[in-house]
């Protein structure tokens, strides 16, 4: 249990590190997410199941789907509608992934 | 050089609060109020989860603040995004691929059940009416991820938030009248650890949930309204 | 070698994240990141609330088949993060709003750019010629 909690701190305060230095925004988001994910498992290892599965949905789902669709409408995150097939596309043009 | 002093600052705190930390007395922290809730808390209040009769019951009033924070937070940001929605002849996003629009039809029921069972169970297993809120919002709002030319009905989730917000209130002040204390625990506590037990705060809980899931549920329809910035 | 105790590596990182988020707040240059920054010291806060009712040995205060299993951790600081939580999911919604004003409003979410356009919009308001009124003394240096 000791070295479980000092990993899940560990990988905590490295993420949260990324969150700041890591240049590209989505990627950190993507970051605040591990963050919040490593905090609910410390908070189950010291006895909070509700501040655990709060976080869990709050902090790792909630809080990354809103920060994400604001980037989008920020315009920073680009789905790439000339580099990437849509949806709707066939997949043979697009080349080298055989 | 900012980012020196801004540096500076940073690590003068961290030391000040290790030092601060350092005079906690770890290990075994003194518990005031929490001893005599731990003591009585399941004969007073009848639910087997100390944390929500601590949430609703002993700290009821609290909630409804949290609650209506929470309210003026969703109104401030349908204030703010009014002016940007997204104009008829703009473009959505493009429509979510196979897997996305497959999952969120296949997820939607699944979520909603666990969403409500989270809220029912909240007096008994960890879990309640935040959890469960914030798992029915996302369950309202897969379907809009993979169709986002869709968008939620407000008129729906306004009503909703009222009427589980006015529900809290009403079984506060029907306390009010019947025991003479604000959100008391009524309606007998039934056997301790069975689904109809605890008296009023399982209702509560469903209010709670129900409040907490529409106004993120909205907030997030909002958000996903809004038309984007050129780059 | 001795190992610190449990609580000491929990309070190291809930105190971590605390000061990891202050440093982005203050260093932060733009507005997403600053939002991030504050929800990370948020979590740290919360972290720290959490552990001041923690003891160990003690069990979850959850009664088991309506039985007391044994000493359990204070339920008080548990009940208060729970609602913080939330909260500040909102608080961050609030803040992810105003910085998409701020980008329609000014076209940038970067500070430095912002301040500057912020101060141009201040001096044509103030009738001021541009790039004189700040950087430069307010009257003729005698000669």
């Amino acid at each position: 249990m000791y070295w479980i909690t000092v990993l899940v701190v560990a990988i905590m305060i490295l993420s949260a590190l990324a969150v700041l230095l890591l240049p590209n925004l989505l990627a950190a988001v993507a970051a605040s997410s591990v963050v919040s994910l490593a905090l609910s498992v410390v908070f189950v290892i010291i006895r909070a199941p509700d501040v655990a599965m709060t976080e869990a949905a709050v902090g790792a789902g909630l809080s990354g789907v809103i920060l994400v669709l604001a980037l989008r409408r920020l315009g920073l995150w680009g789905l790439g509608d000339d580099n990437h097939p849509r949806p709707g596309d066939s997949l043979q043009g697009s080349g080298d992934d055989a | 050089m900012r980012n020196f002093t801004s540096l500076l600052f940073a690590g003068g705190l961290g030391f000040f609060l290790l030092v601060l930390a350092a005079d906690l007395p770890v290990g075994a922290a003194p518990m005031v109020a929490g001893e005599g809730i731990l003591g009585q808390g399941p004969e007073a209040v009848g639910a087997a989860n100390l944390v929500t009769a601590v949430v609703l019951a002993y700290r009821g009033i609290d909630t409804l603040g949290e609650l209506s924070i929470l309210f003026a937070a969703a109104a401030g940001v349908g204030l703010i995004l009014s002016g940007m929605r997204r104009r008829a002849d703009q473009r959505p996003d493009p429509e979510g691929g196979f897997i996305l629009l497959a999952a969120a039809d296949l997820l939607f029921p699944l979520l909603v059940i666990v969403g409500l069972y989270i809220v029912l169970h909240g007096h008994l297993t960890p879990g309640g009416g935040f959890q469960g809120g914030v798992i029915l919002a996302a369950a309202f709002f897969l379907p809009l991820l993979g169709r986002p030319g869709d968008s939620l009905n407000h008129a729906v989730v306004n009503w909703v938030e009222g009427l589980a917000g006015g529900a809290f209130v009403l079984i506060g002040l029907w306390a009010l009248a019947v025991k003479g204390d604000f959100l008391a625990p009524m309606l007998g506590k039934g056997a301790l650890g069975s689904l109809f037990s605890a008296g009023t705060l399982p209702l509560l809980y469903i209010a709670v949930g129900l409040k907490v899931g529409a106004e993120i549920a909205g907030l997030m329809s909002t958000l996903q309204e809004t038309e984007a910035a050129e780059p | 070698m001795t190992l610190p105790p449990l609580e000491i590596v929990l309070y190291t990182g809930a105190v971590s994240l605390l000061i990891i988020g202050l440093a982005g707040l203050v260093m932060g240059d733009n507005l997403v990141r600053l939002v991030l920054a504050l929800a990370v010291a948020e979590a740290g806060v919360n972290l720290l609330l959490v552990l001041s009712g923690f003891r160990q040995g003690a069990f979850a205060p959850i009664l088991l088949e309506g039985r007391v299993p044994g000493p359990m951790v204070d339920p008080i600081p548990q009940a208060l993060v729970l609602t913080a939580i939330v909260i500040g999911v909102g608080v961050q919604a609030l803040a992810l709003a105003l910085v998409l004003r701020v980008r329609r409003a000014y076209g940038t979410v970067e500070m430095r750019t912002l301040r500057a356009r912020l101060h141009e919009d201040l001096d044509a308001a103030a009738g001021l010629p541009p790039e004189t009124s700040r950087n430069a003394p307010a009257v003729e240096r005698p000669a």
